[in-house]
């Protein structure tokens, strides 16, 4: 039975925790109160992205958007919209809006293509069904009844489908070479180990969308000759697990997974694999030892995986996010694929994109989109209306986007050229108020943290090279420290064994590179321009400004600042332990950073 | 269910693609049904469900049909407004569910209008004023 009105709730991480489970809730019980359970169905989906925006709530078929839904509010809804067929404005994400107020028509989603996403936030990711209805499983029945596995690898060849993982390296070329690799026992694994600090791409499509990778990596199984996959997912990410378990169940009950898929003689399983959230085991060779029970440590490559992978044998490992894409170009084809995109890079690439934006969410744009474009249309430009200073993409293996490249194209040889790096897709916005030296600490310290230990350039070359950074940023830096940074960098990049500890230099050579001038002001002036720097900055009162009102005086957890009522005031500045409370709390700004 | 062959997973594809498809975004045609207090008193709901039905019965399904509030013609209700590509936008009143049946087998279906039927043509202000609340 077709019903009038379909009520989409986001049960996505970011909407889940926010009191998305009580709306579900609720909306459930006020269908029931109100007597219209028969009119209106209620779907959980996966995130619509605009997380920001959260809880989301998306009416079809008029397709109205509502956003910061609550539980206190599903009365309403169904009271005004589904009975009265009503939109409640004040919930709607333009309010002012006078027509079409459908998510086409939101500024988020303008620019944006989604394939990978194509079914979060439209599906019930619970339901297998609701997928199959949605062509699921068609690029499954295609492979195995139509295409040869030859097929299927020109297929992506042609398509020209790079892993999302972070290389980008060919994914029908990697297919291939586990085809013709000698062998009858072969496996599938997808990485969903994300590691990155900032991304939640693969987490969202694991959860909104979780027979996409399920399929894809049967489709795999089909054409390399594999008949068992992994996921390799951290234990960090529960509902994602939960979908991924309950999708494999689903699928195994109709038969797409198990013994003679579809009646035919291909038979492939799927199992998860839980990590323990360590950024080292989304590293290939790492995480397949991590599966077979191993201490998750990288060995030397050649050979690689796709030869001598899982037990010693050939095993195609790729990305949440490249598995995603790979149903639709099996049926939508490889010169649809071929169209979006640039030159190098085809398709379209999921960012996580956070930090100082207005409207933080995942959003999906072909590749070659700009910086500028991300940023402003779809971002809606910087918080508070300050300025941009830079995005890092790539995490800890990435690097810095200045202003000066907002208009480059995003793709994986154009964000190489200017020293950063296509990544996994975390894309952080910064502002004026951000400290480069501070940002490339952070790294650091996520690399140092992370490292195995296994080889020495990144175990002690990371360790010093955090050192310096904190020498520079506690005002103690010398000049000769810009150079050591740099020798180490090599360093590291040409004699640690795998890629973390190859890369993880790279956001110290790309913040070297756009802004050696701070570098060089906390070296020689002892300054922080952002103010991010502790020990290199100070608070003091103006004077001039300060009315004497007390309120700063009474803020201070130390009880450093004196002064008569209404005379100015002054700050102890051997006590001041910089908390910052003072100049939050001044209406006068009368208290200068610096 | 059992595992599936072939052909069952297609025949599961289409039967539930059709209870989907009211849930896709792109739509040729659409049919707004007045739901306000006198709409529904005067039997819109039947009407929505003989449309649902009858768009059912014959597989359309590039049609939306979506509910809207008072359209200002109470005196007619239910009212319907359905807009074809290529047709003029037109407004039905007194649509009862017998109504609803012959719009979709001759206006959506045939291209051809159901003249008995026919209110009006929305006036150009209420197509403009931004009555986003109202109808439309
Ligand atoms: C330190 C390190 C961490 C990595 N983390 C991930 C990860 O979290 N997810 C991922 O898909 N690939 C990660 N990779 C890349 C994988 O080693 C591998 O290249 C990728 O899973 C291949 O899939 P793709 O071809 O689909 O990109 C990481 C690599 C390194 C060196
Ligand atoms: S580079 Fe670092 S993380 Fe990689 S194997 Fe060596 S010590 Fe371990
Ligand atoms: S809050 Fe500002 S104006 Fe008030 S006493 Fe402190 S510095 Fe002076
Ligand atoms: S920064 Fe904190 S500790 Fe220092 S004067 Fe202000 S309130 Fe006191
Ligand atoms: S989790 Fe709901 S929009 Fe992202
Ligand atoms: S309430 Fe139905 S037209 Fe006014």
């Amino acid at each position: 039975m077709a019903f009038k009105n379909y009520i989409l709730v986001c049960a996505g991480t970011a909407c889940e925790s926010s009191k998305g489970v009580a709306l579900y809730e609720a909306l459930e019980k006020e269908l029931k109160a109100q007597g219209v359970e028969t009119e209106a169905q209620l779907v959980k989906t996966g995130c619509f992205g605009f997380c920001e925006q959260g809880p989301i709530v998306k009416i079809l078929p008029d397709e109205s958007f509502y956003v910061k839904v609550g539980p206190e509010h599903a009365k309403q809804i169904v009271a005004e919209h589904i009975i009265k067929g009503r939109q409640v404005k004040e919930l709607l994400y333009d309010k002012n809006q006078a027509s079409g107020t459908s998510s086409a028509n939101i500024d988020f989603y303008q620019k944006q293509q989604r394939i990978v996403l194509r079914n979060c936030g439209v599906i019930n990711p619970e339901y297998i069904d609701e997928y199959i209805a949605r062509d699921g499983y068609a690029a499954l029945e295609k492979v195995i009844f139509d295409m040869t596995p030859d097929q299927v690898i020109q297929e992506l060849k042609d398509a020209g489908l790079r892993g999302r993982g972070g290389a980008g390296f060919p994914t029908g070329m990697k297919w291939s070479f586990t085809k013709d690799a000698p062998g009858d026992q072969k496996y599938v694994v997808c990485n969903a180990d994300e590691g990155d600090p900032g991304a939640y791409m693969d987490r969202s499509t694991c959860e909104g969308d979780p027979h996409s990778v399920l399929e894809a990596m049967t489709i795999a199984g089909h054409t390399v000759g594999a008949n068992q996959g992994f996921i390799y997912i951290r234990a960090e990410y529960p509902l994602a697990i939960e979908r991924l378990e309950n999708a494999i169940a689903q699928a195994r009950e109709y038969g797409l997974l198990g013994e003679n898929i579809l009646g035919s003689d291909f038979s492939f399983d799927i199992e998860l694999r839980l990590g323990a959230g360590a950024f080292v085991c989304g590293e290939e060779t790492a995480l397949l030892a991590s599966i077979e029970g191993k201490r998750g440590m990288p060995i030397p490559r050649p050979p690689f995986p796709a030869v001598k992978g899982l037990w010693g044998k050939p095993t195609v490992i790729n990305n949440v996010e490249t598995w995603a894409n790979i149903p639709m170009i099996i049926l939508k084809g490889s010169k649809w694929f071929n169209s979006i995109g640039t030159e190098t890079s085809k398709g379209t690439k999921v960012f996580a994109l956070t930090g100082k934006i207005n409207n933080s969410g995942l959003i999906e744009v072909p590749m070659g989109t700009t910086l500028r474009e991300i940023i402003y249309d779809i971002g809606g430009g910087i918080k508070g209306g300050k300025k941009f200073k830079a995005a890092q993409t790539g995490g800890p293996s990435g690097g810095v986007i200045t202003a000066d490249y907002l208009d480059t194209p995003i793709d994986y040889e154009s964000l190489m050229s200017i020293g950063s790096m296509m990544g996994s897709g975390g894309m952080i916005v910064m502002d004026e108020d951000d400290c480069m030296i501070d940002v490339t600490k952070f790294y650091l310290e996520f690399t140092v943290d992370e490292s195995c230990g296994k080889c020495a350039p990144c175990r002690i070359g990371g360790r010093t090279n955090y050192n310096i950074l904190d020498k520079i940023s506690k005002g103690q830096g010398e000049m000769e420290d810009l150079d050591k940074l740099k020798e180490l960098a090599q360093a590291m990049r040409k004699a640690s064994l795998c890629g973390l500890g190859q890369t993880a230099p790279n956001p110290i050579m790309s913040t070297i590179n756009y802004f050696e001038e701070e570098y060089l002001e906390h070296i020689n002036d002892k300054k922080c321009r952002a103010g991010k720097c502790k020990d290199l900055m100070s608070y003091t009162i103006d004077a001039e400004k300060c009315i004497g009102c007390t309120a700063c005086a009474r803020v201070c957890p130390v009880g450093c600042i004196s002064g008569e009522v209404k005379s100015p005031h002054i700050i102890d500045q051997e006590q001041c332990i910089k908390c910052g409370q003072c100049f939050e709390k001044c209406k006068f700004d009368a208290i200068l950073k610096g | 269910m059992a595992k599936m062959t072939l052909d069952e997973l297609r025949s599961l594809r289409d039967s539930k693609k059709k209870e989907m498809t009211q849930r896709d975004g792109d739509k040729n045609a659409q049919i707004v049904i007045g739901m306000g207090t006198c709409g529904i008193a005067a039997g819109a709901k039947e009407a929505f469900d003989a449309f649902l039905d009858e768009l059912e019965k014959h597989n359309v399904n590039d049609t939306r049909i979506t509910q809207t509030g008072c359209m200002g013609l109470c005196f007619s209700e239910p009212t319907v407004e359905v807009a074809v590509p290529g047709m003029p936008r037109v407004i039905y009143g007194n649509v009862d569910p017998d109504v609803a049946r012959r719009i979709v087998n001759e206006h959506i279906i045939g291209k051809s209008l159901v003249s008995d039927h026919i209110f009006d043509k929305p006036a150009q202000d209420i197509i403009d004023g931004g009555l986003n609340n109202h109808g439309i």
